[in-house]
């Protein structure tokens, strides 16, 4: 297995006129190719921080972290980003939105264009490519958020709480659509959250961090059967892997 | 469009309800003009008010020919528009590019707020004396009135519109490598295009002030000159008539804008 994100001995530190805040501190993890890792903690424990780091936007105080051996840099397009919400933008179309990375680029390339459309095509949105996203389902409009992160065809996707704002029916649903979606373009996937079956029903690797400044508290495998998070949400195991890392976050 | 009869008979009555609601609106809204223009006329015809002091409908009206006829209303209407429309669009021109250089750098908007705060309080009126020393008393006086009336509510409107950019939306384009500049022109302003237009009505409402304000003060042509012209030799139906003139064109301003918005303003 190849690693392919690496954090080492990461700390943070912020710094504001009245106070030094110790955000993380000393974070050591990595993750395969192919992996899907989940970071789960009390709010405001500073998962959204890490994913910062990862993403390159952020630079550690101290420590390393290195995507296929080199610090994250946005503009490789190596990481692909999902954030709460869909974020799309209200004045363009799906296509236009989706294809967003590839006007960011430097050097545009049809051959990008020709693969927005086929990922389009391929998740049943090209019948909606010429509308906007007020038109679309909160669902469709998420799959289309995450067609967006796939189309600068990046190393590692990172999701940031990608549900919270979905009702808890359509959660279930987009949570499955976006699961497959993953498992089918074979992508390593860092999500932080803190729904514990959420992190459960999706994750081959739990990560749970402490209250700030953000250690490793535990790490779990929950290697439950099932080949989609509803399935594994049926079996036995789950609501044992659930007690067990509820316990670990309220202690 | 569907058939009519693919609707139930509940939505054709809503449907019904709803139109004969609009029709009784608009009908409405021209008989109370009517019906007000009607009571001027009789109280004036009838010499119950004084018509010396306050006109009548139908003096005015004939003003109205009058002046186009006589007086070359089309000259005073032609100085007016050029100056209001001039002002403004170089208030609105340069309160853009203030509001985003404000924007750009967090340093020069700092700098900048304490003025913005004080030119905002002032009544700019109270510069007309020192713009007609510095720039005459000619049209461009006018112009630089109407342009200090609209350009800093301008500037305040943009630069809030440009600040309540999405946090996160600014995060995602980051994420992607986007560059400042990206941001500015992929997400910025093109967010931003709703605040332009509220910008743009209250704009031109303001360079009207300005322009009127300005030929009060100083200008030999225009309606405001037509207006103070006629209040000074005490010709009221003069007056009406230069009023109505205005309300007509600042309407039609203001409304070519909600068609400009309507035009670009497609996903909302």
């Amino acid at each position: 297995m190849k690693k392919i994100l690496q954090l080492k001995d990461v700390s943070l530190t912020y710094q504001t006129i009245e106070d030094e805040i110790y955000a993380i501190e000393n974070l050591s993890f990595y993750c395969n190719e192919g992996d899907f890792l989940s970071i789960i903690g009390p709010s405001g424990c500073g998962k959204t921080t890490v994913l910062s780091l990862i993403a390159g936007l952020l630079k550690p105080t101290s420590g390393t972290v290195e995507i296929d051996q080199k610090s994250p840099d946005p503009k490789t397009g190596n990481i692909g980003y999902m954030l709460q919400k869909d974020q799309l933008f209200p004045w363009r179309t799906i296509r236009k939105n989706v294809c967003l990375p590839i006007e960011i680029k430097k050097c545009k390339n049809q051959l990008d264009y020709k693969y927005a459309d086929e990922l389009l095509a391929k998740y049943g949105l090209e019948k909606f490519k010429d509308k906007y996203p007020r038109q679309l389902s909160g669902g469709m409009r998420q799959r289309a958020a995450l067609i967006r992160t796939l189309v600068s065809n990046p190393k590692i996707l990172l999701l940031d709480e990608p549900f919270s704002a979905l009702d808890s029916q359509t959660r279930l649903t987009v949570c499955d659509d976006v699961y497959k979606i993953i498992k089918t373009e074979q992508k390593t996937t860092v999500l932080v959250t803190h729904d514990i079956s959420e992190a459960i029903s999706m994750s081959d690797i739990i990560i749970v961090l402490s209250e700030r400044p953000a250690k490793i508290k535990s790490v779990h495998t929950p290697n439950i059967y099932g080949d989609t998070p509803i399935r594994k949400r049926e079996s036995k195991d789950f609501g044992v892997w659930f007690e067990k890392i509820w316990k670990e976050l309220h202690t | 469009m569907k058939n009519n009869n693919q609707f139930s008979a509940n939505h054709i009555k809503y449907v019904k309800r709803i139109k004969k609601e609009n029709r009784i609106v608009s009908i409405s809204r021209f008989a109370l003009l009517f019906f007000l223009l009607g009571i001027w006329e009789l109280l004036a015809y009838t010499g119950i008010i004084d018509s010396f002091i306050t006109s009548s409908p139908s003096k005015i009206f004939t003003t109205i020919i009058d002046l186009f006829i006589n007086d070359n209303l089309l000259y005073h209407v032609g100085i007016t528009l050029y100056e209001t429309i001039l002002g403004f669009l170089i208030a609105v021109a340069f309160g853009f590019i203030i509001a985003l250089v404000m924007w750009w750098s967090s340093k020069i908007r700092r700098i900048l707020e304490p003025y913005v705060v004080v030119l905002n309080s002032l009544p700019k009126i109270a510069l007309g004396p020192i713009i007609i020393v510095w720039c005459g008393s000619g049209s461009k006086a006018i112009i630089f009135m109407a342009v200090l009336i609209s350009i800093i509510v301008a500037v305040i409107t943009m630069l809030n519109g440009f600040l309540e950019t999405d946090e996160n939306k600014i995060l995602l384009l980051q994420s992607m490598g986007a560059s400042k500049i990206q941001i500015l022109f992929k997400l910025v302003i093109p967010g931003s295009l709703p605040t332009l237009i509220s910008m743009l009505k209250i704009s031109v409402g303001m360079a009207w002030i300005g322009s009127i304000m300005g030929e009060y003060l100083v200008s030999r042509a225009g309606l405001g000159y037509l207006i103070v012209y006629g209040g000074q030799v005490f010709k009221l139906d003069l007056v009406m008539a230069s009023t109505i003139v205005l309300c007509l064109l600042a309407t039609l301003m203001y409304a070519s804008i909600t068609f400009l918005e309507k035009k670009i303003i497609r996903f909302k």
